[in-house]
């Protein structure tokens, strides 16, 4: 609870807190709003923002609602962000715990494989994954939580060094308990803390990456996703530049406000330790 | 010698991740629907499968997975990386072509990124929890949030379009008959966008590292210990505080080059700079699968490298890590 009042306390975790809200309400409130599918023709093309009310953020070069779009985007990026986050969290804790827990060959193993996935460029791996298995949003999300978990599983497997020899580890040992059970109820709810926050760089980095394939036209081009706007826009960026800056701010908003929300978590839990910086990934 | 000992030492460490990346690379190619036949097959306009058997034996596609594997590895390690399908030339012909544009725009970008970083870094730690700090930290969180191709749009709609400053993209004027010094500065004005662009958001991070290590550092005892001795701010910041604070600097350098060379494909696209990026890129929109593995091949390469030379540095500047090894 101390730290919950540190957290608001804190004048940036408050806006982040503020700024997801608000990406989360706009996100739920889309099929409210915007009944239609946000990829059909709204009317005229190219229409400036706040010129017709009936489409206050304008129309782009097809003629489809901007706002639409920009309302249902945020549906498809927080989602694409959560499930890819929670893949590449749940693989990271998986290959962190057990390298950290059993050392030896088995760590030396795993982390020459984390240590390959490092190496490769993460947006080109990415690039390869969309390629040979299709673009489609569902192989989109996994991949990206495919290229996103070694920093995780680095984070995880450097807790469970410092806490695999503690008392309270070796005293499990004593009574009996299995390694399974040893890692899973007793050293991992210890090294979870900073693996949870770390969550939130993996969310800001995921929703970036969706972004930027989509504005090479390489994400799913049936979902009204905030990068394909910006692609779209493109085109006419000599004129129309409305068109690619609109989507281009809401994507700033809320990767912004996930990435307030995980500073302000990490120093709200551990306020004498200031965590590393997210070290940023692609896009 | 020294220095030899330590790069033999580092490349037989990094043997083992390079061998796991190729024969993942490997199974991906296997994952990937058709093979080099098929692809032979259908730009020679179709053919009759005894041809296709024929190929496949050439090609020793019959032969067992392990045996294939072998034979790739062999291959990547005398760096052929096989024939690109749509440029109709060796792979490593067409990376080699499309790297130096490639390497400059990195190249430009990790000095700009790391020199503003530094900079911007120090002085938002002079001055913490004042308006410089305030100011520098909030525009560190913003190009962190900022997705890099929309930087460059909106770079594009300003200083190409509106005021007309910079070129919108391409990397030299074409037809212009430029030489020698004219045409690098053409080339450098080309590049200003790209690398501001590419630049901007690992800035934001190289600041704040720096910021939280120049903090660190200046309440350290021989920080105290230079003022004590009346040496001036600027000494005591310049001489001993900042060599130290770049260490983490200088590691993030290694762990983000591959985050930049990915970063790259999206620049390169959004400014048509005829560089690696935009291959891989090409390369998947014409599923160019071989090409695309080449330069994923090259690319970590080059991570490892960049890395070594991170190592070579990191003992410059720290000599007790050097002698540690």
């Amino acid at each position: 609870m101390a730290a919950l009042a540190r957290y608001w306390r804190n004048p940036a975790a408050l806006l982040g807190a503020v700024l997801l809200l608000l990406v989360v309400a706009v996100a739920l409130a889309a099929p409210v709003l915007f009944p239609k599918d946000p990829l059909g023709l709204a009317g005229r093309p190219l229409q400036w923002p706040f010129v017709n009310p009936k489409v206050w953020l304008g129309t782009d070069a097809s003629g489809r609602d901007i706002a639409a779009q920009v309302f249902h985007g945020a549906r498809v990026s927080l989602l694409i962000g959560l499930v890819a986050t929670v893949i590449a969290i749940a693989i990271g804790i998986a290959v962190g715990a057990v390298a950290g827990f059993y050392g030896g060959i088995v760590d030396d193993v795993l982390m020459r494989v984390t240590e390959a996935f490092q190496t490769l460029p993460n947006f080109l791996l990415l690039l390869v994954l969309v390629a040979v298995f299709g673009s489609d949003i569902t192989t989109v999300t996994v991949a990206i939580g495919l290229v996103s978990w070694p920093a995780p599983a680095r984070l995880t497997r450097a807790e469970f060094l410092t806490l695999r020899n503690r008392e309270f580890v070796q005293a499990c040992r004593v009574l009996g308990m299995g390694d399974a059970r040893i890692i899973a109820r007793e050293i991992l709810p210890n090294a979870l803390p900073p693996v949870i926050v770390y969550a939130s760089v993996v969310m800001a980095v995921a929703i970036l990456l969706e972004s930027a394939l989509a504005f090479l036209n390489l994400s799913d081009p049936n979902v009204a996703s905030w990068g394909n706007l910006i692609g779209a826009g493109r085109g006419v960026l000599r004129t129309q530049w409305y068109v690619s800056a609109i989507p281009g701010v809401a994507i700033l908003v809320t990767v912004l406000a996930v990435s307030l929300v995980g500073q302000g978590l990490n120093d709200a839990l551990n306020p004498r330790l200031r965590g590393p910086a997210p070290v940023k990934t692609a896009a | 010698m020294t220095i030899l000992l330590l790069a033999l030492r580092r490349l037989a460490a990094s043997l083992p991740t390079l061998l796991v990346i190729l024969a993942g690379l490997f199974l991906l190619l296997q994952l990937a629907p058709g093979d080099t036949v098929d692809a032979l097959m259908a730009q020679m306009g179709g053919g009759d499968p005894a041809t296709a058997e024929e190929l496949r034996r050439y090609y020793g596609l019959d032969l067992p997975a392990a045996a294939q594997l072998a034979r790739y590895l062999w291959r990547l390690v005398q760096l052929d990386l096989g024939q690109s399908a749509i440029y109709g030339k060796p792979v490593a012909t067409v990376i080699a072509e499309r790297l130096p544009v490639t390497l400059m725009l990195m190249g430009a970008s990790l000095t700009l990124a790391f020199a503003g970083g530094t900079c911007l870094g120090v002085l938002a730690a002079r001055r913490i929890g004042q308006w410089p700090d305030t100011l520098i930290s909030t525009l560190g969180l913003m190009f962190y949030a900022t997705p890099s191709f929309w930087f460059g749009l909106m770079g594009i709609v300003l200083f190409a379009i509106h005021l007309g400053w910079l070129p919108a993209g391409g990397i030299e004027e074409v037809g212009a008959g430029y030489t020698g010094v004219t045409r690098l500065l053409d080339i450098a004005r080309h590049l200003v966008l790209p690398t501001l662009t590419l630049a901007l958001v690992f800035l934001a991070t190289y600041l704040r590292i720096m910021r939280a290590s120049m903090l660190e550092v200046m309440n350290l005892d021989y920080v105290r210990t230079a003022r004590a001795k009346g040496l001036g701010e600027t000494g005591v910041i310049v001489r001993h505080a900042l060599r130290n604070a770049l260490l983490p600097m200088v590691t993030l350098v290694g762990l983000q080059a591959g985050t930049m060379l990915g970063g790259s494909v999206v620049v390169e696209s959004v400014f048509a700079l005829p560089g690696l990026g935009r291959l891989a890129y090409e390369s998947v929109v014409q599923r160019d699968l071989n090409t695309l593995l080449g330069i994923v091949f090259v690319s970590a390469l080059l991570v490892i490298t960049v890395n070594f030379v991170v190592d070579l540095i990191y003992g410059r500047l720290d000599p007790r890590i050097a002698a540690g090894r």
